[in-house]
């Protein structure tokens, strides 16, 4: 075992030194990252997720459902998810969304409140429906905008039909009159409205859509650049078994003491150790440097474990087959972008249909896959079978790897 | 002395052709035993059957007791390696190559550090200890690669053709690494098809050809095989056919044996000062321009054109 680790730690030491091979295992994939985050504007936003979304509020309404509104989504509790700012101006309002200066504009009707709650001596009035003007070029902030203004909604649809029911009862029973019916249904929808148990349930809802569960684009992007270049690692690693056999080191090796398993594990492991170094570079670098959070630590560092696994398997395979580095190399590169396209790794996420369906042969997609459920709060309970198909890969693939060097007599004595 | 290698019958064939053909010698410890062959004749291929790189065909060889087919491990325990080409990682320095290859070997923390220092200072390159291998000269490489070789301190060590390709001040004090060696006790098995090598630093020498031991023995019991006869180079000009001269002089009495090699024709006489008179009037006659000729007393160079009836580097 000690062996291993030291021709593992060897070869980590040589690539390491290798400027060229930095430049593509841990630059290019960072830069490619930082670049994406600038074209799309998502870098801006620090902390590695939304803050700050700017909506605009129209309220025409000015009763007590308007204004309650208005104050949860400009509640302490939301000022760090929203930036509110209010308008009167319905044009005005929508310019501003026209212009891609704001997420979203939330309309509030005139005649809202009248319309949920009947005032006394008045006949319900028409029907009047809050307006959410979402920019698309912002998805995900306008859905959580989308997302408050729903949960307001479904709480005041709950006291309305809860004071509904209760002034039924109160009819039935005979406790009012169908003269009183309309007063206390009015006094019922108004405290319900402006009950601060309410509010705290909404204000419950909206945290929930936080920012764990809402990843900007670099969430997605992140890891699949961090998986793209790691494919090259792995193909890097292959190639030093052949680099060394044409060298004559590999040779050297086998005068010394030290087995043929051995000196095959310990390339493994060394291809192994460079990938793992490379993603974990990457994760903590993207985490201090652009501020990404990569959710559990436990998960992920098992994740990452998993990967590297399968992708080593894939490089080793691909050293098996080849009979010069400089096959490798060819070879390797050809993998590592069609692995990336396949595999989901230039967008953040798996493809659909047959081809998503040949991407699940590569690590790209499950390692995609599990930074993904990740991001959007998923857990290590979450993430096992993403770690059982990466295992599997793994061992499937270095079992073949051996099979085939051992065919080829690339350690034979 | 006791043995530390026999060499049993060893063969190793490739398909149809046999490369090592049924060799068999001994090496005695403290010993510096050569073989001596020209290129393909199956030194390399030995060496690699010894240090258990390649399996026999059959035959066995028993170093310090332990078989080179039964027990490689023990077997690479005892001996060092110098392969002919340089095998280091080159963006690693020379200490940090050492300090790898001694892991390899076996060796680990204080004992480690100290060997490698030692090893150091033996090959001259304590103070470019922490330079990367590709920045040093090609003989520097070679020290390096020897000190390898050395790290664990083996009992035998082979050093397979190590001053190939290098500048005459490396391959100088690669000479005289191999004698300081031997002096502080060390086996040594070197291959080379230098006859100038073999002579300056062997107990004694294998001649091989073409897969075959052809002689053994001290220097002087192998130049007691051409008796007291010496050896005539006589250096001709570039693209010269030498045929006609060699036919001819193959008829002079005082000729032994003749061959050509490196523009030059060798003549095995038995006194070089009655042959030259008669052998440059014929060089005369047929109009050939010779010039300069060697006259050398009996060596291994005159054994193995009497052997094999070729020049060492033919």
């Amino acid at each position: 075992m000690k062996k291993i680790l030291q021709i593992g730690w060897k070869d980590l030491r040589v690539i390491f030194r290798d400027r060229a091979a930095l430049i593509l295992m841990l630059l290019a994939p960072f830069a490619m990252t930082v670049g994406m985050g600038l074209v799309t504007g998502t870098l801006s936003s620090s902390g590695g997720g939304l803050s700050q979304v700017p909506v605009v509020v129209v309220n025409l309404d000015q009763s007590t459902l308007g204004v309650a509104l208005t104050e949860v989504l400009m509640s302490p509790e939301l000022s760090q998810l929203l930036a509110v700012e209010e308008n009167n101006d319905v044009a005005a309002a929508r310019a501003m969304v026209d212009a891609d200066k704001t997420a979203a504009v939330v309309i509030i009707p005139t005649g809202f409140t009248a319309s949920v709650i009947p005032q006394a001596g008045q006949s319900s009035s028409a029907d009047a429906q809050i307006e959410l003007y979402k920019n698309p070029s912002w998805p995900i902030s306008s859905d959580i905008v989308q997302s408050i203004v729903e949960s307001f909604l479904n709480e005041v649809e709950t006291g309305r039909i809860g004071g509904q029911v209760a002034v039924a009862q109160l009819i039935a029973s005979g406790l009012v009159s169908q003269q009183q019916a309309a007063e206390v249904g009015m006094q019922i929808g108004t405290r319900l409205a402006n009950e601060q148990s309410n509010m705290q349930t909404l204000t419950l809802n909206t945290r929930q859509t936080s920012v764990s569960e809402e990843p900007n684009f670099l969430m997605y992007i992140a890891p699949g650049f961090a998986l793209l270049f790691l494919m090259y690692t792995v193909s890097l690693g292959g190639k030093t078994l052949l680099t060394e056999r044409q060298e004559g080191t590999l040779t050297r090796l086998m005068t010394t003491p030290t087995g043929p398993s051995q000196v095959l594990v310990g390339k493994m492991a060394g291809t192994y150790m460079i990938g793992l170094a490379q993603m974990t570079i990457l994760i903590v670098a993207s985490a201090l440097l652009l501020g990404l959070r990569w959710g559990d630590p436990l998960a992920v560092a098992i994740l990452l474990l998993t990967t590297v696994a399968a992708a080593t398997g894939w490089g080793m395979l691909l050293a098996a087959l080849s009979r010069t580095p400089g096959q490798v190399s060819s070879i390797g590169m050809a993998m590592t972008l069609l692995f990336g396209l396949v595999g989901g790794s230039f967008f953040g996420g798996t493809l659909p249909g047959v081809v998503g369906y040949i991407g699940m042969l590569t690590p790209n997609y499950w390692g995609q896959t599990g930074f993904n459920t990740l991001a959007r709060g998923g857990d290590l309970q979450d993430l096992l079978p993403v770690y059982a198909v990466l295992l599997a890969m793994a061992a499937i693939l270095l079992v073949i790897s051996v099979f085939i060097f051992r065919r080829k007599g690339l350690l034979q004595r | 002395m006791s043995l530390i290698l026999e060499v049993q019958n060893l063969v190793k064939k490739f398909g149809d052709i046999t490369a090592v053909d049924g060799v068999s010698f001994n090496i005695q410890e403290g010993e510096v035993f050569s073989l001596l062959g020209p290129n393909g004749a199956g030194k390399t291929t030995t060496i690699s059957m010894l240090s258990c790189l390649l399996e026999p065909t059959s035959g066995d060889a028993i170093i310090d007791g332990h078989s080179v087919t039964r027990d490689a491990l023990q077997v690479k325990g005892v001996i060092g390696v110098v392969p002919q080409e340089i095998a280091l990682y080159e963006e690693l320095s020379a200490r940090e190559n050492l300090t790898f290859w001694g892991q390899m070997y076996g060796l680990g923390g204080s004992a480690l550090k100290t060997r490698v220092n030692e090893v150091l200072e033996q090959i001259g390159l304590a103070d470019r200890a922490k330079d990367k291998i590709k920045t040093y000269s090609g003989g520097m490489k070679r020290r390096v690669n020897i000190g390898v070789g050395l790290l664990h301190k083996p009992r035998l060590l082979f050093m397979d053709e190590p001053t190939v390709g290098i500048d005459p001040q490396s391959r100088r004090s690669i000479l005289d690494s191999v004698k300081d060696l031997n002096k502080a006790g060390m086996t040594v098995l070197y291959t080379t098809h230098y006859m100038e090598e073999a002579e300056e630093l062997s107990h004694r020498v294998g001649i091989v050809d073409q897969g075959k031991m052809i002689a053994i023995g001290t220097q002087k019991e192998l130049t007691q095989l051409v008796g007291e006869n010496e050896t005539l180079r006589l250096h001709i000009g570039e693209n010269v056919d030498v045929q006609p001269l060699m036919d001819a002089l193959k008829e002079l009495p005082y000729v032994i044996h003749v061959s050509a090699s490196d523009n030059m024709v060798v003549l095995i006489v038995p006194e070089a000062d009655d042959a030259l008179p008669p052998v440059l009037g014929m060089a005369d006659r047929l109009g050939y321009k010779i010039r300069s000729v060697d006259i050398q007393e009996p060596n291994l160079e005159a054994v193995f054109l009497k052997l094999t009836g070729k020049a060492l580097r033919d």
